[in-house]
C-alpha cells in the first residue's frame, strides 16, 4: 500500500539553526498517526512544512507516491491537506458559517454578479456540524460564542467536509478540559474511519495513545523513529520524549521526593545543583 | 415522556438577540438621540425644514462616500490617513487637467486620468503596507504628508498660486459635469453617489466572496491566508477603493465650485475614520458595517448642521463630535461583548 503522504529526509534550517534534520515519515489512509515531541522538539516545523507556509530546506514529500512541491498552505490544501492549527484559524466576531466556508465560499450567480451562497453556507454548516454532535441554533452567531472543543470541532468538520485526504491537528487538545478532549478524539477517530490519514500533533501521550495506531517521536529536530501501537509501550514514548535517560534520573528523583524524606529531598537539591554548574 | 428534538440547553433567538449581533445597532441608537436633540432645540428654528434636512444630507453624503470606503479598508484591517490630502490632490489634478489654460483636456478625460493616478497612489499605499509590513497607520500618514506637501509645491509651480479657479464654463458646457451637480427627486447629486456607493459596497461585503474575505483578512490575517484568502489583494484593492472615493468626493466638489484649493480635503481622514468607528468598525479590524459608516456619516452631518440652527456657538461642533465618538465606541463595544456572551 503506498502511503498517503510520505516524507523522506526532510530537513529544515532557519540560518544556523537546525530546526529538523532527516526526518522520515509515512502515513497511511485510515490511520491515526502521532507525532511526538516536547516543546521545541521540531513538531511545528514539520507540520509547516508539510502544511505549505514553507518549503522544506532538504528532503522531499510524496503524496500517494508521487513527489509535490506546496507553494502556498492554499495550494497544500488543494491538494488534499488540511491543517487545524493550535490557534485554530477562526476569527471569533465572524459567524460560524462565515467562518466554516472562508477562503472557500459557496458561490452563486446573479446576473453579472457571483454571490456568496450565504442560504446555502448556513445549511451546510449547520448539517456538518450536527453530524459531529454540535447542535447550533443560529449559524449566523459568532464563532467567539463557541466552547474551545466546539470550535475545533468545527475546524475539523470543516476540513473533512472540503475533502481533505490528509488532515493535521496541531496540538489539538492542550488547551482543552478533559471532557472536551475526549469529544475531540471521538472525532479524530471519526475522521480515521472516515478514510482520512491524520497526523495527530501532541504532547500529551495519553491523547495520543488513546486514539494513535504509529507514533513518530521527535527530540530536537530528529526523530527516533516511527512505531506501531504494538511495538511500544507508553512508558517507553514518553521516555523517548524526554530524551531518554533525562527522564529516568528525573523519576528516581520524583520518587525519593515522593517519600518526604527530607534528607533525600537535601539529596536531590544537591545533585540538581550540581547538574547545573556541570558543563552540557 | 416525549422526545425532545431540540437539545434542552438550546434556548430560542429573541430579536433583540439577533439585533446584538449587526455592528450598526449601536449607531442607529445614536442617530435616534441625535436628531431628537436638534429636532426638539432647533425644530422650530428650521432644522427639520426641507432646506434644513437638504443641508445636512448634503453633509453626509460627500463624509459617507469617503467614510464608506474607508470602513471597507479598516474592517480589512487597515488605515488611510492619506486619503483627505488625496482629496486635494485629485482635486488639483482634475482642475488643472480640465483647466483652458493649463491641460485644456475634455472633464471626462480629465477625470479618467485623475483617476488613474488615484489608484495608482492606492496601489502604492497598500504595496508600501505589505512589502514593508509596517503599520497602515505610519505608512499612510507619511503619505499623508508627502500628498499634501507636493500638492502645494506644484501647484504653486505651475499656477503660482494655491487655488486653481475659471472651470465654471467648462463645467457648464460639458454634459459630464451634470452627473456631479445635477439633481434628482429635489436631492443633489451627491446624495446619490452617497447610497449608490454605500449600497453597492455594502452589497459586496455581505453578499460576495470578496466581502468574507475582507472580513478575514481584518479579522486574523495569517489565519486568513492559511485557508487560502488572498489577504495581500483583498487589501491593495481596498486601499485603491479609498483612494477612488477620495477622487469621487473631490469631482463632486470641484464641479460644484469651479475650483480646486490645496487644502481641500484636509482632516476628512479623521472624519471618515470617525464615521466608521461610531457606525460600529472595530480600530482592529474584522468587523464592522458600511451602512454602519453611513450613519456615522449622518450622524455627524446632523450635528454639524443643526448646531447652525440653535443657539450654541458654532466652535463647539468639535466638542460634541469628540463626545459622539467616545459614547459610540463605548456603546459598541459594550454591545459587542453582549453580543458574544449572551448565547454561551
Amino acid at each position: 500500500m503506498t502511503p498517503l503522504i510520505e516524507l523522506r529526509k526532510v530537513s529544515k534550517y532557519f540560518g544556523p539553526v537546525v530546526a529538523l534534520k532527516d526526518i522520515d515519515m509515512k502515513v497511511y489512509a485510515g490511520e491515526v498517526h502521532c507525532l511526538l515531541g516536547d516543546n521545541g522538539a521540531g513538531k511545528s516545523t514539520l507540520i509547516k512544512a508539510l502544511s505549505g507556509v514553507y518549503p522544506p530546506s532538504e528532503g522531499q514529500i510524496l503524496m500517494e507516491g508521487q513527489p509535490v512541491v506546496f507553494r502556498s498552505p492554499r495550494d497544500a490544501l488543494d491538494k488534499g491537506i488540511a491543517t487545524v492549527y493550535q490557534d485554530l484559524a477562526m476569527l471569533p466576531l465572524m459567524s460560524i458559517s462565515r467562518n466554516f466556508f472562508l477562503g472557500r465560499e459557496p458561490k452563486r450567480r446573479w446576473g453579472p454578479f457571483t454571490l456568496y451562497d450565504a442560504a446555502f453556507a448556513a445549511r451546510v454548516a449547520r448539517e456538518e456540524l450536527r453530524k459531529i454532535g454540535i447542535d447550533i441554533r443560529d449559524p449566523d452567531q459568532p464563532v467567539g460564542t463557541l466552547s474551545g472543543g466546539e470550535r475545533q470541532s468545527v475546524a475539523i468538520a470543516r476540513a473533512v467536509y472540503f475533502g481533505a485526504k490528509v488532515l493535521i491537528l496541531d496540538e489539538p487538545t492542550s488547551a482543552l478540559g478533559v471532557k472536551e478532549a475526549a469529544v475531540v478524539l471521538k472525532y479524530i477517530v471519526q475522521a480515521k474511519a472516515r478514510g482520512l490519514g491524520v497526523i495527530f500533533i501532541t504532547h500529551n501521550v495519553h491523547h495520543a495513545w488513546a486514539v494513535g495506531d504509529t507514533f513518530t517521536v521527535l527530540n530536537r529536530g530528529r526523530s527516533y523513529g516511527t512505531f506501531k501501537k504494538a511495538e511500544v509501550t507508553r512508558e517507553q514514548l514518553l521516555q523517548m520524549m524526554a530524551g531518554g535517560e533525562e527522564l529516568e534520573a528525573l523519576s528516581v528523583e520524583l520518587e525519593l521526593i515522593a517519600k518526604k524524606d527530607p534528607s533525600a529531598a537535601a539529596q536531590v537539591e544537591q545533585r540538581v545543583a550540581e547538574d547545573l554548574h556541570k558543563p552540557n | 415522556m416525549t422526545v425532545k428534538a431540540q437539545d434542552e440547553r438550546l434556548r430560542p433567538i429573541t430579536l433583540w438577540q439577533r439585533l446584538l449581533l449587526r455592528p450598526e445597532l449601536g449607531s442607529v441608537a445614536g442617530l435616534v438621540v441625535v436628531f431628537a436633540f436638534f429636532a426638539m432645540v432647533a425644530g422650530d428654528s428650521g432644522f427639520l425644514s426641507w432646506a434644513g434636512t437638504r443641508n445636512y444630507l448634503e453633509v453626509a453624503a460627500q463624509l459617507g462616500i469617503l467614510a464608506s470606503a474607508v470602513a471597507l479598508l479598516m474592517i480589512a484591517g487597515e488605515f488611510d490617513l492619506s486619503v483627505g490630502s488625496m482629496i486635494g490632490v485629485a482635486a488639483i489634478g482634475l482642475a488643472l487637467l480640465a483647466h483652458p489654460s493649463y491641460g485644456d483636456l475634455p472633464l471626462s478625460l480629465a477625470l479618467l486620468i485623475t483617476l488613474g493616478f488615484a489608484l495608482g497612489i492606492g496601489y502604492l499605499n497598500g504595496f508600501l503596507v505589505l512589502r514593508t509590513g509596517l503599520p497602515s497607520f505610519i505608512v499612510t500618514l507619511a503619505m499623508m504628508f508627502i500628498l499634501a506637501g507636493a500638492n502645494i509645491g506644484f501647484t504653486k509651480l505651475i499656477t503660482k498660486l494655491t487655488i486653481v479657479s475659471g472651470l465654471n464654463d467648462k463645467i457648464a458646457q460639458d454634459p459630464v459635469a451634470r452627473l456631479f451637480t445635477g439633481e434628482l427627486l429635489g436631492l443633489p447629486a451627491a446624495v446619490w453617489w452617497w447610497l449608490g456607493v454605500t449600497a453597492a459596497l455594502s452589497f459586496v461585503l455581505l453578499r460576495t466572496p470578496f466581502g468574507n474575505w475582507i472580513f478575514g483578512a481584518g479579522g486574523d490575517a495569517n489565519a486568513a491566508r492559511n485557508v487560502g484568502v488572498p489577504v495581500r489583494r483583498v487589501k491593495i484593492t481596498l486601499f485603491m477603493l479609498t483612494a477612488a472615493a477620495a477622487t469621487l468626493l473631490a469631482t463632486i466638489q470641484v464641479m460644484g465650485l469651479g475650483s480646486a484649493n490645496v487644502l481641500q480635503g484636509q482632516g476628512k481622514e479623521l472624519e471618515a475614520i470617525a464615521a466608521a468607528v461610531i457606525g460600529g468598525c472595530l480600530l482592529t479590524g474584522g468587523y464592522g458595517s458600511v451602512v454602519g459608516a453611513g450613519i456615522g456619516a449622518l450622524i455627524l452631518a446632523i450635528v454639524q448642521q443643526g448646531i447652525i440652527y440653535t443657539n450654541i456657538d458654532l466652535d463647539w461642533f468639535k466638542v460634541m463630535v469628540g463626545g459622539m465618538i467616545l459614547g459610540a465606541v463605548a456603546l459598541n463595544n459594550y454591545l459587542r461583548r453582549l453580543s458574544l456572551q449572551v448565547r454561551r
